[in-house]
């Protein structure tokens, strides 16, 4: 049985129509991401499938009892209201001080507990978003525009990040991105919207359909060619990888 | 013991000073200060409508915030653009309760108590509505808790949770108006919101977490509440006044601490 299902969904925001006519569904252990434009619809359909947003028309099936992991795309923290990362996880269930240690130490954050909220990196409140939701134990992991904010090595150590933790868990994981050439290729399946569903279907597939290149152009044709060498690890910019490698490591070591 | 008026001035003072503390961390967290107020202003129609039907007091003036905090978290949500609509709302409540209470036929009826509470009068059966009702705000925040935080946070990610960030907004809007309904009579639809939103920033810079804040302004509330007290009988001056006074004067040290604590930290 899938996890989520839509069919014929169809939405509004702010009395417009911000997507039509959507069939959608993620089966267990599947990556999928969602791309499009600014304003294509995407964080309306993740919002309607963590039932934050009620359908204008059509119908979201979740399976019973579905846990989701959801990491926002932002996440605004009033300057008066104090909170420290270990407070933070234990929303909305409090968790035992083990689990949380090793929700951080996934995420890449193991030393971060006592620290206040607003004092993080973009990087490392990332991470703590991440180590939140893997607290839920879920099923599915959402996230909506995980590395906005993040640069391209940042990015890349996240998603990677993100491909180990399903890889321990085995959870489904529903992306938004406007990182296409990072995060496609480590797709099953891609999802490409513009107020309907554009085009759909493995990362090459969707890469190739005519409906994909009139959005973004056939630039990234090439960002996909070079993101599937990056993947396979061959010889292409090695040392300019193992570079970024260096530096994100780094990081996180001083996180 | 309760039938010195200035012990039952002082468990009414601290009841709503303990309840108002928690609530307030909510109100100014959410950003929800203007809400406090239109809430607490609308109190002086509810005592109009109750004087009009012969309704307890308390009756009415939370059968009135109550429909006003539901109508402006309606209008309103959490839009910023709404501070406008909020100021509108609150300062209009406040004007038309004042026309209202003027207009009742008959009755000449003390605004000033309305207005800035009448702590030095409060009876026994005040007290008992006073802690009924601090009592509930109490319980509902300690039952709702991480769910109200969670949503506070991030409305999307406590619905992906399986919460429900609505009904939580809910029970912060009952919460508000039943403390409304209750302080009245302990410093006046006035300042109400002072109570709420005082306290709670006094306590910002003592705390590391939601919960050690809202102790921190459990504590200053009441020594607000005690202080005032005490102040306004030595030097003759109205008690509701008096105890928001002595929490301006709690906030400006406070400030002044966090505004010293990084040099201080510096200086290990």
């Amino acid at each position: 049985m899938s996890l989520i299902e839509t069919r014929g969904l169809t939405l509004r925001h702010d009395g417009q129509v911000a997507l039509r006519d959507v069939n959608f569904r993620i089966d267990p252990g599947e990556i999928v991401t969602i791309v499009g434009p600014n304003g294509s619809g995407k964080s309306s359909l993740l919002r309607a499938l963590i039932g934050a947003l009620k359908p204008a028309a059509g119908k979201v099936t979740r399976k019973p009892g579905l846990r989701i992991g959801y990491v926002p795309q932002k996440l605004q923290i009033d300057g008066t209201l104090p909170l420290t990362v270990r407070r933070f996880v234990n929303l909305p269930r409090r968790q035992t001080p083990d689990a949380i240690r090793a929700a951080l130490a996934t995420a890449g954050v193991p030393d971060l507990a006592e620290r206040q909220m607003v004092d993080l990196s973009g990087g490392q409140f990332q991470r703590v978003l991440l180590a939140r939701a893997l607290l839920e134990r879920p099923d599915l992991l959402i996230l909506d525009e995980a590395t906005q904010g993040l640069d391209q090595p940042g990015s890349a150590a996240f998603y990677r990040q993100i491909e180990e933790v399903r890889q321990d868990l085995g959870c489904a994981v529903l992306m938004v991105s406007h990182d296409l050439h990072v995060v496609m290729a480590a797709s099953d399946r891609v999802l490409c919207l513009n107020g309907h569903v554009c085009c759909e279907g493995t990362p090459e597939t969707v890469a190739d359909a005519p409906e994909y290149r009139a959005l973004f152009g056939t630039g990234t044709q090439g960002a996909l060619a070079l993101y599937r060498h990056d993947h396979d690890h061959h010889h292409h910019g090695d040392a300019c990888d193992g570079d970024h490698d260096k530096t994100t490591t780094r990081e996180t070591e001083n996180a | 013991m309760l039938d010195d008026f200035i012990v039952r001035a002082a468990l009414a003072g601290l009841g709503v000073a303990l309840a108002a503390a928690p609530l307030g961390c909510f109100v100014i967290w959410r950003r929800m200060a203007y809400f406090g107020d239109a809430t607490s202003h609308a109190a002086l129609l509810g005592v109009a409508l109750a004087l009009a039907t012969d309704l307890p007091i308390t009756a009415g003036v939370l059968l009135v915030a109550l429909v006003m905090a539901l109508v402006i978290s309606t209008l309103s949500g959490r839009n910023v653009s709404a501070d406008a609509l909020l100021g509108v709302m609150a300062h209009s409540a406040l004007a038309l309760g004042l026309v209202a209470v003027s207009l009742l036929p008959g009755q000449r009826v003390d605004l000033s108590s309305y207005l800035f509470g009448e702590i030095l009068a409060v009876t026994r059966f005040d007290l008992a509505v006073i802690w009924g009702g601090a009592v509930a705000v109490a319980l509902l925040l300690a039952w709702r808790w991480s769910a109200l935080l969670a949503a506070t946070l991030n409305p999307d990610l406590a619905q992906a949770s399986g919460g429900n960030p609505k009904r939580e907004q809910l029970i912060l809007t009952l919460a508000l108006a039943i403390m409304v309904a209750v302080a009245i009579k302990v410093v006046g639809a006035l300042l109400i919101a002072a109570m709420l939103i005082i306290p709670a920033a006094t306590a910002r810079p003592f705390a590391r977490t939601p919960e050690t804040m809202a102790i921190w302004a459990m504590g200053l509330g009441a020594v607000a509440a005690l202080g005032g007290l005490m102040a306004s009988l030595e030097f003759d001056t109205p008690t509701g006044p008096s105890i928001v006074s002595i929490a301006a004067a709690l906030f400006a040290v406070s400030s002044a601490f966090a505004s010293a604590l990084p040099a201080l930290r510096r200086r290990g």
